[in-house]
């Protein structure tokens, strides 16, 4: 959505436009994106609803531990990621680039966590529907089913992850070179917007998933 | 708005048409009103194919038997009659055609928003229909364009994951224009250009954008589960292993219907340009119809369970969703209203778009009123699955979007173009297109009530008459459809020359040359009256 020209692109008048013009197209992305992962969370609903027991029984065959020490991880990513645009919006190009690396080296601690330690170990577990499931307490198909949405939902968000990190590689080489300015610091701004989204959805997805039932 | 300089020739003068040749200069155009031009060519292509599958399968009903094809044969033709009249011609239409075209003019802007992710929209649209494409050339589909599961996630054994890939990649190029489209008419109007002064046409578009960022989204994740249940079949919307099918018609209406909106408010945008302009008369009731496009938009979020009333949905939840279903003809029928208002002691003249708006006002009437048949529990338990649903949809979709787009193609051509097509050819094609219509759908609304099922490749004696005529009605239709592919094409090299504004019509678009320079304006306009002052135009023509 940004341009990489320092100047105002040719189709607006000036620079506050251009500015308003990308925060709403970004507040927009982000209602789509609300719809996308709102579609995924009302069939989740519905499925635990129905099989309220077989999905407490599944929940508890996640490492919560691992969730919630996630969930710290991606907080404090937001935490960087605010700092970040704090450091572009007063025009500190070395503090940028620190808070934008302590972003993405928090973005891959959550995203080794997710995939190493939790979904390469699901897998083994037998836990992975469709290609291999090998519970068979009781509920099997339904805690399939649980496993499903779970790979999905986390896929989806960790897809996000990943997108957010590749982005904030190509701002970093920006910020590098001196791209941003007191005055021209959107690019940045956009970027902390979606990544505190992202973070968002984890905040739902991780009771949603890890703490049904009494578990502790 | 006064109008612009003595003109020179088109040739000699540089627009947005000869500001660059070749292909590179339209394949890397950021410019919106060549991005407009892209969709336009690429919709009529995917137009003939699912004209071409409309057409076999009529003939094929012209025998009880079936004349033509085998019946897997034809499950795979209105699948792909649907799929792509649907998603590759009806909704992007006109938003993407003339939306792309006349928004950034209508409100004095150079460009819209985010030029870049508009010219991405095409390509990402153009992925999306040649995959479908390609679904029916390596064998076709046979779900419907409803995808429903268990058939689509289990039984089928079509290319039911190509076709549903193309919806889902087309989809995000709605998302791209819907969010292109609401930014620019926030953030792009001219100085004066309060949201009162904007022309009705730009209120329907925002509408219809609003429906594509907040429905696109939740289509997208419900084919990619039926991707998932289709692949790995772990049982998403398999009841045997726990899931509900009827979850999945949910998600899908719940983006599906909204959809219909999207077809129909930006055509019933055009129609209050086409009703003014032809009837020389300031709208009547602006605030009205621009409230009830966003009130069809929002009441259109909260109906899609009328099409469960008889799929195991709770009775209660079918109670409330027909009493919104209901609620949603009220903002219809306001807009008719204030068009047959409109038209009221007005100096109406017959152009060809004009009569295009006609044919949309009356035929939209029938679509809309047989629309609340179905929204009555008792009549929908009779008629669901006839062709009473076909023809009424049809009403709608055809003769209502189709000739809202038809209509506004005729407009706005002369600026597209810069040159004026044969009147009296686009009147003859107009008549053509509403009798072959009319002909086609209306038996159905009998043969429906009469117990013809949808979607069957054979039928019962008795209903052969009705099926002739409706097939002989599609034969006159194809051809009103052929007709203005042949003049409109003929128009942009032999047709005289339009001039800015040949229809003396209000609104900025027309206060520029035809065809529009590059960056649209001279210099940016500056508004200052209500829109549609036709009252003044008058004194000013009368005055020259």
């Amino acid at each position: 959505m940004s341009n990489s020209h320092a100047v105002v692109a040719e189709q607006f008048d000036d620079r506050a436009q251009q500015h308003e013009a990308s925060s709403l197209g970004m507040w927009i992305f982000l209602a789509t994106e609300i719809m996308f992962f709102g579609g995924l969370f009302t069939a989740y609903t519905v499925y635990r609803n129905i099989h309220t027991a077989a999905f407490e029984t599944a929940s508890h065959l996640l490492n919560a531990k691992l969730g919630a020490f996630n969930t710290a991880v991606l907080i404090c990513s937001s935490l960087t990621m605010a700092l970040a645009v704090q450091a572009a919006q007063m025009g500190k190009r070395k503090r940028l680039i620190t808070y934008l690396l302590s972003t993405m080296a928090l973005g891959l601690v959550f995203i080794y966590i997710k995939f190493i330690l939790e979904w390469h170990h699901d897998f083994l577990e037998g836990l992975a529907p469709g290609l291999h499931f090998t519970y068979a307490g009781p509920h099997a198909s339904r805690v399939e089913l649980f496993f499903c949405f779970y790979f999905i939902m986390t896929g989806v968000h960790a897809l996000h992850m990943i997108v957010g990190e590749g982005v904030m590689t190509v701002l970093l080489v920006m910020a590098w070179r001196g791209a941003f300015s007191q005055e021209r610091y959107n690019p940045i701004e956009m970027m902390g917007l979606y990544w505190h989204f992202v973070d968002i959805v984890w905040i739902f997805l991780f009771p949603l998933l890890y703490l049904l039932g009494a578990r502790f | 708005m006064s109008s612009p300089e003595v003109e020179l020739p088109i040739e000699s003068r540089v627009h947005y048409l000869n500001a660059g040749y070749g292909i590179k200069s339209w394949l890397l155009t950021t410019d919106h009103k060549r991005i407009g031009l892209m969709y336009l060519v690429s919709i009529t292509f995917f137009f003939c194919f699912g004209g071409i599958a409309a057409t076999l399968m009529r003939l094929n009903l012209l025998e009880p038997q079936g004349l033509l094809v085998e019946p897997e044969t034809y499950n795979k033709l209105f699948s792909m009659h649907g799929i792509i009249m649907v998603f590759f011609f009806l909704i992007p239409s006109i938003p993407a055609v003339l939306g792309n075209f006349l928004i950034p003019m209508m409100i004095g802007a150079r460009d819209v928003a985010f030029p870049r992710l508009n010219l991405l929209s095409w390509y990402v649209f153009m992925t999306g229909g040649l995959l479908a494409l390609y679904a029916v050339i390596a064998g076709g589909v046979d779900t419907g364009w409803t995808f429903y599961t268990p058939l689509s996630t289990a039984y089928s054994n079509t290319h039911v994951m190509a076709a549903a890939a193309g919806v889902f990649i087309a989809g995000f190029s709605s998302i791209l224009t819907g969010m292109n489209f609401v930014v620019t008419i926030h953030k792009m109007r001219a100085p004066g250009l309060s949201w009162f002064r904007l022309p009705l046409f730009i209120w329907a578009m925002y509408a219809t954008s609003i429906i594509f960022i907040l429905g696109t989204p939740v289509i997208a994740i419900s084919l990619a589960l039926v991707g998932l249940e289709r692949w790995f079949h772990v049982g998403i919307f398999d009841p045997a292993l726990g899931g509900d099918p009827l979850l999945f018609q949910h998600m899908f209406w719940f983006y599906s219907h909204p959809a219909v909106y999207v077809m129909i408010l930006p055509s019933m945008g055009v129609i209050s340009e086409l009703v003014t302009a032809f009837s020389k008369k300031k709208i009547f009731g602006y605030h009205f119809i621009a409230f009830s496009s966003i009130a069809i938009a929002a009441i259109g979020f909260l109906v899609w369970g009328h099409h469960m009333f008889i799929s195991g949905q709770s009775i209660y939840a079918g109670l409330v969703f027909s009493a919104l279903s209901f609620a949603v003809a009220i903002p219809s029928a306001i807009k008719v209203f204030n068009w047959t208002a409109t038209l009221y002691k007005g100096s109406i003249s017959y152009e060809a778009p004009m009569l295009y708006a006609l044919g949309f006002i009356g035929l939209f009437t029938i679509g809309g009123l047989t629309g609340l048949f179905l929204a009555t529990l008792a009549v929908d338990q009779h008629v669901h699955d006839t062709y009473f649903v076909v023809a009424h949809f049809h009403y709608i979709m055809v003769g209502g979007a189709v000739m809202g787009y038809l209509g506004g193609i005729h407009y706005w051509w002369p600026k597209i173009s810069g040159r004026l097509y044969p009147d009296g050819w686009a009147r003859v094609a107009a008549i053509i297109i509403f009798v072959g219509f009319n002909l086609t759908f209306f038996p159905q609304f009998i043969l429906g009530y009469l117990g013809m099922p949808r979607r069957y490749a054979v039928y019962p004696a008795e209903f052969h008459t009705l099926n002739v005529v409706s097939t002989a009605g599609a034969s006159i239709l194809g051809l009103g459809y052929v007709i203005p592919l042949v003049y409109l094409i003929w128009s942009m090299r032999y047709g005289p020359e339009a001039g800015p504004n040949p229809w003396h019509a209000t609104g900025l678009e027309w206060t520029t040359a035809s065809p529009p320079p590059t960056h649209n304006f001279e210099e940016t306009p500056v508004v200052t009256e209500e829109p549609y002052a036709y009252d003044r135009l008058a004194e000013e023509i009368q005055v020259v």
